[in-house]
């Protein structure tokens, strides 16, 4: 198929980007879209042009790297998929598909389509943990009893692969579905629960520290996520959130 | 937003119960409303909830401009291609804009009601209370003037309407109340209320309107 593309090219964090459109020729109905993106380059490269740059790493749909919001959607239009696992074959031939970055303040754009998610590093660093005995006398993890519905709730959680299509989704650049099911899937289980209270209060904290905007519970998140996280996770940090506040010892 | 927000809709339920009582324009049923407003206006319970009720409004309205604004903040540069309608509903992503409208209304209707009650000019009705119900009942028959009312009136409700739509539901989340019990029941009152309570308040001032010939 023959398509139009209108790219977003951008040097660098501190230049102005623009949409830049591309024709492309002869693409696969059964390449993935990064395949696209790759076929694109390649000719970017023959005719000695700066080729477009974008996140990727697995291409199986685990790792997160990849981002891409494409015609208006985090991931492109199916749901529950990362960009590396949608198909040219949702297109038809013709079409015009608009790539841009992932936008929020707290994402800068390092280059093109790639965009730094440092923000969630450090989030993750103020309390996604928890503290374990490395003394060589650590606890088999099944002698601790885990109701199933909590384990399983846990790993519901704990699917988020960290991409950030909540934030880029959110009208209000929010990310509170990531930090949610951060909390979330520590705070269901044992393990977790000892740290629980500072946990929230440190990710969420650090959540507004880098620029993220706020929740209005508009559920655009839970909608584009290609990992189908649960809006309940926002109400569980919420309740969590409530409870540490009035009865931290800090 | 949310505490202030539930506030806000208990208010609505006891606001509305009390101005239905002007679907009656009867001579007795005109009284018997002047003598509500009296009570509403001078009993000392009622006057420190009302204050509770300003406060309620003014942090509601504060807090929601400065949430929106940091809200916009943290997206600086736009998307040039977005499809929110694929993901979100119309009045989630605009309840700032509804507020607006909603806000704007409020500070019409208290001072066409509120501020004439307190301050006049307000005549007095046969049993020597201040006669609301003819102060209500001339801005809404009042030519084109009072049509325009109505018609506002009309436009506001239904941004209220809109505003609760999301609203409702959405205060009990930010409370962390999501249950699979309960939150489809949270979720279909939240609509019920939406549309039922803000058509009973429409009905209001078209009735009168209509009344007049």
């Amino acid at each position: 198929m023959d398509l139009k593309l209108k790219i977003w090219r951008q040097a660098n964090q501190n230049s102005k980007g623009e949409l830049k459109d591309y024709n492309i020729k002869n693409v696969s109905a059964d390449s993935s879209f990064l395949e696209m993106m790759d076929q694109l380059n390649e000719e970017l490269i023959e005719k000695g042009e700066d080729p477009v740059v974008f996140d990727h790493d697995c291409r199986e749909g685990i790792c997160g790297m990849c981002s891409l919001h494409i015609n208006g959607e985090p991931h492109g239009p199916e749901n529950a998929t990362t960009t590396c696992q949608l198909h040219m074959r949702k297109f038809k031939d013709g079409d015009t598909i608009f790539i841009e970055p992932w936008r929020a303040r707290a994402f800068p754009v390092v280059k093109d389509l790639s965009v730094d998610r440092g923000a969630f590093d450090r989030i993750i660093q103020s309390g996604g943990y928890v503290s374990v005995n490395t003394s060589g006398n650590t606890l088999d993890a099944n002698a601790l009893p885990v109701p199933k519905a909590d384990a399983d709730e846990a790993f519901n959680a704990a699917t988020c692969i960290g991409c950030g299509a909540c934030v880029a989704a959110c009208p209000n650049a929010s990310a509170m579905l990531f930090v949610s099911a951060k909390v979330s899937q520590l705070s269901l289980l044992p393990q977790g629960k000892v740290e629980a209270k500072d946990r929230v209060l440190n990710m969420v904290n650090q959540m507004d520290l880098e620029g993220f905007g706020n929740c209005s519970n508009v559920g655009a998140c839970a909608e584009e996520c290609p990992k189908e996280i649960s809006l309940e996770n926002i109400a569980r940090m919420n309740r969590e959130y409530l409870g540490a506040s009035l009865a931290s010892s800090k | 937003m949310s505490i202030t927000g539930l506030f806000l809709i208990s208010f609505l339920i006891v606001h509305l119960l009390g101005n239905l009582q002007l679907l009656d324009l009867s001579v007795e049923g005109q009284e018997k409303f002047n003598v509500y407003a009296k009570f509403m206006t001078t009993f000392p319970l009622i006057k420190i909830v009302s204050y509770v009720l300003y406060f309620s409004i003014l942090f509601h309205a504060i807090d929601g401009i400065a949430l929106a604004r940091q809200n916009r903040a943290a997206r600086p540069e736009r998307y040039k291609s977005w499809k929110p309608n694929t993901n979100s509903i119309w009045a989630s992503r605009n309840m700032g804009l509804l507020g607006v409208i909603i806000l704007a209304f409020i500070i019409m209707h208290m001072s066409q009601f509120w501020y004439t009650m307190h301050w006049g000019p307000i005549g007095t009705d046969a049993q020597g209370n201040k006669d609301l119900a003819s102060v209500v009942i001339t801005t809404y028959q009042d030519g084109t003037a009072g049509m325009i009312f109505v018609l506002l009136y009309v436009i506001s409700m239904a941004a209220i309407a809109f505003h609760l739509w999301h609203g409702f539901a959405s205060a009990f989340q930010t409370f962390g109340l999501n249950h699979k019990r309960y939150t489809p029941f949270i979720k279909k009152l939240g609509y019920g209320f939406s549309v039922v309570v803000p058509l009973l308040y429409a009905i209001i001032p078209v009735y009168i309107l209509m009344a007049k010939n």
